[in-house]
């Protein structure tokens, strides 16, 4: 057991880029399941797991679609994997339809998004943040997502282990919402030894008995998880089911459980929000930006600082459930705020909703970083 | 009423959900049967119940999980294959059986079934084809024949139908079988044989759907389907594939059959130890 978990976790400092530390905090956090497809610009996350998992007696398959890469991924889970797929935009639309059987059936297993340019085949090489919108609301019907925006290798790897265990906590389908630039990024990447990684496994039930509800949930709104094989008999289905597991059509029984959903992600925010913050303490506009143009927006903040400006910098980095409560926060303290992003004012609109006022946009559809110098510009006009 | 016996339990109780019984099916489909064949043939396979589990996607035959007292998923619409090759691959101790209707596996899960049958995914695979979508009311599918009226195709459908044993057959499946409704007892041997078998196994089960289909075909409702069954179907093993289509008119054959039963090596992921 020494040696696999020796080959598991390569504890140590290496020069790897964002797509191979996302896969190595995938083996770390226990992934023992891997299914995908190869798009630009996640392949290299499949093909750095096609070498290690079979070094673990983990399993790697490759499907014939992205459809069926969510689906095995969630069979894999029920079978007891910690399991994963990777892909990038349009993947990550057909992965919607099975994301969703993730929520209803309560399917514990991480989604990670390399994001590109879109709509449609959009710019397959180049870095967009137009997907941050689709992980909120791209499956239909309610439910409450948990993505996580990585800035750099490091954090590919650290939040590929966050969301394994946000997954096995909650028992949901979990973002890595990752984009091309943080994805074929090259950097300095520092993995821990096995026993400093803080991992999470999902709740197990009590041994198979009469009388016992699997979809019957615990104080903190989430039911242990019986595994196929196990001599539960439990029944699974994106049907609306209630607390045996049974299809049920009844309005009430509806709202219970997709209310259920929610608030199991909505009661923890707190604890599952992370967000970091950079000079704001005295600053009067804030620069709010995420994944890898925080990179940008930082050096934009430093370079108004240097000419007397009292700009900060807002990092979520759990983009979902929303850092709400600390963007009011600093609404509280800074007078301006400029929100840098690579699409459109996906979360630009989000932060006007909860700061209540209107913020400067800076925006590009994708294809390239947005410069400092551009950010910059804008910290000078939100202070005229 | 009088002359009607009324039983307190069924002896098939133990593996299915009692509690969620009657089921959905019309009067007529052929669902009850077949899913009474799968129950017994999971129990005489001699394989342990707590390791076989069964996989549904979407629709009539979508349900049958549900009514199984076994590990039970009920997918999406057409996913139930991917679904049930994590749950092999994850755990190759368990027998993944999928049941599902042929709207599910063949139209809009179609892609899935072509590649895990080309892989040779250790999958037992039993089709319930009754033409049609029967849950949405009786829409055309892959599998309508040419020429019969569904709610979608009410001047007679004008497309050529799947022949579904021809596909599997020429995909590579290691089994392939077709029985009827009417046919339990050839049914339930396949299934036995389908169940103890490795690699891609597959059985299309034809199937009343007096409903959708029978109604608007001039078949008539349940019964007179099965006694269309024993007039024209005809047992042939060794049939040509090719030869096998059905087109469900009054005086057509059926040919039915354990059509292939071969060995293949079946899929295993790259890097794990092959099992011999």
């Amino acid at each position: 057991m020494a040696t696999v978990v020796e080959r598991r976790v390569l504890s140590g400092e290496h020069f790897m880029n964002g797509d191979v530390a996302c896969a190595e905090g995938a083996l770390a956090a226990g992934c023992s399941f891997f299914a995908g497809y190869p798009i630009t610009p996640s392949t290299e996350i499949a093909e750095r797991l096609a070498n290690r998992l079979p070094e673990i007696e983990g399993c790697y398959v490759q499907m014939e679609d992205e459809l069926a890469s969510m689906a095995a991924i969630l069979g894999a889970s029920w079978a007891g994997a910690k399991a994963m797929t990777a892909t990038s935009g349009p993947g990550f639309t057909l992965m919607m339809e099975n994301f969703g059987l993730g929520v209803m059936t309560e399917t514990p297993c991480v989604v990670v998004d390399v994001q590109r340019g879109g709509p449609s085949t959009g710019l397959p090489t180049l870095v967009s943040q137009a997907d941050v919108m689709q992980a909120k609301w791209g499956s239909h019907g309610d439910f409450e997502p948990i993505a996580y925006a990585p800035s750099s290798p490091q954090e590919m790897f650290d939040l590929t282990v966050e969301a394994f265990n946000a997954a096995e906590r909650f028992r949901m389908p979990v973002f890595v919402m990752a984009d091309e630039a943080v994805g074929h990024m090259t950097e300095r990447v520092a993995i821990p030894a096995p026993e400093q990684i803080k991992l999470v496994n999902r709740k197990r039930p009590p041994p198979p008995g009469d009388g016992w509800l699997p979809y019957a949930a615990d104080g903190d709104l989430v039911p242990p998880m019986p595994l196929a094989g196990e001599g539960y008999n439990v029944h699974v289905t994106g049907l609306t089911h209630d607390e045996r597991g049974y299809p049920a059509g009844h309005p009430l029984v509806h709202d219970r459980l997709v209310r259920r959903l929610s608030e199991k992600v909505q009661a923890y925010a707190e604890e599952i929000t992370l967000f970091e913050e950079f000079l704001t303490e005295d600053a009067d506009t804030v620069v709010i930006a995420y994944g890898a143009l925080a990179r940008s927006a930082r050096r934009a903040v430093v370079a108004a600082r240097e000419r007397g400006m009292k700009a900060g910098l807002a990092r979520p980095i759990t983009l979902w459930p929303f850092p709400s409560g600390e963007i009011r926060a600093l609404g509280e303290r800074a007078r301006r705020f400029v929100v840098a992003e690579m699409n459109l004012g996906q979360i630009a609109r989000e932060v006007e909703r909860h700061l209540g006022r209107p913020v400067s946009w800076v925006t590009h559809a994708g294809g390239e970083m947005i410069p400092p110098e551009v950010i910059l510009r804008a910290i000078r006009e939100a202070q005229q | 009423m009088s002359g009607e016996t009324f039983v307190e339990s069924h002896p098939l109780d133990p593996l299915l959900r009692a509690d969620r019984l009657p089921h959905i099916w019309c009067p007529g489909c052929g669902l009850g049967s077949i899913t009474s064949c799968l129950v017994n043939a999971i129990v005489d396979s001699g394989l342990p119940i707590q390791k076989q589990v069964v996989v549904s996607g979407i629709g009539c035959t979508g349900r049958v999980a549900g009514y199984l007292q076994l590990d039970s998923f009920h997918t999406t619409h057409g996913r139930a294959i991917p679904f049930a090759i994590g749950l092999k691959l994850a755990n190759p101790e368990l027998t993944v059986t999928v049941i599902s209707g042929d709207g599910d596996l063949f139209a809009i899960g179609g892609n899935h079934f072509l590649h895990a049958a080309r892989r040779n995914v250790d999958l037992n695979i039993v089709c319930v084809n009754n033409f049609n979508y029967g849950m949405t009311g009786g829409q055309c599918g892959p599998t309508t024949p040419t020429g019969a009226r569904t709610t979608t195709t009410p001047a007679g459908n004008a497309e050529p139908a799947f022949n579904l044993p021809h596909l599997a057959a020429s995909l590579g499946a290691v089994y392939v079988a077709r029985w009827t409704s009417l046919h339990v007892r050839q049914l339930h041997r396949s299934m036995v044989r389908a169940l103890q078998k490795p690699g891609f196994r597959f059985i299309e089960v034809i199937s009343p759907c007096p409903v959708g289909f029978g109604k608007s075909n001039d078949i008539g409702d349940g019964l007179d389907e099965m006694r269309m069954y024993r007039t024209n179907c005809i047992v042939k093993p060794d049939a040509d594939l090719m030869e096998a289509s059905i087109d469900m008119k009054r005086d057509s054959p059926i040919v039915l059959g354990d059509f292939v039963d071969i060995e293949r090596p079946v899929f295993r992921p790259s890097g794990r130890r092959q099992e011999t």
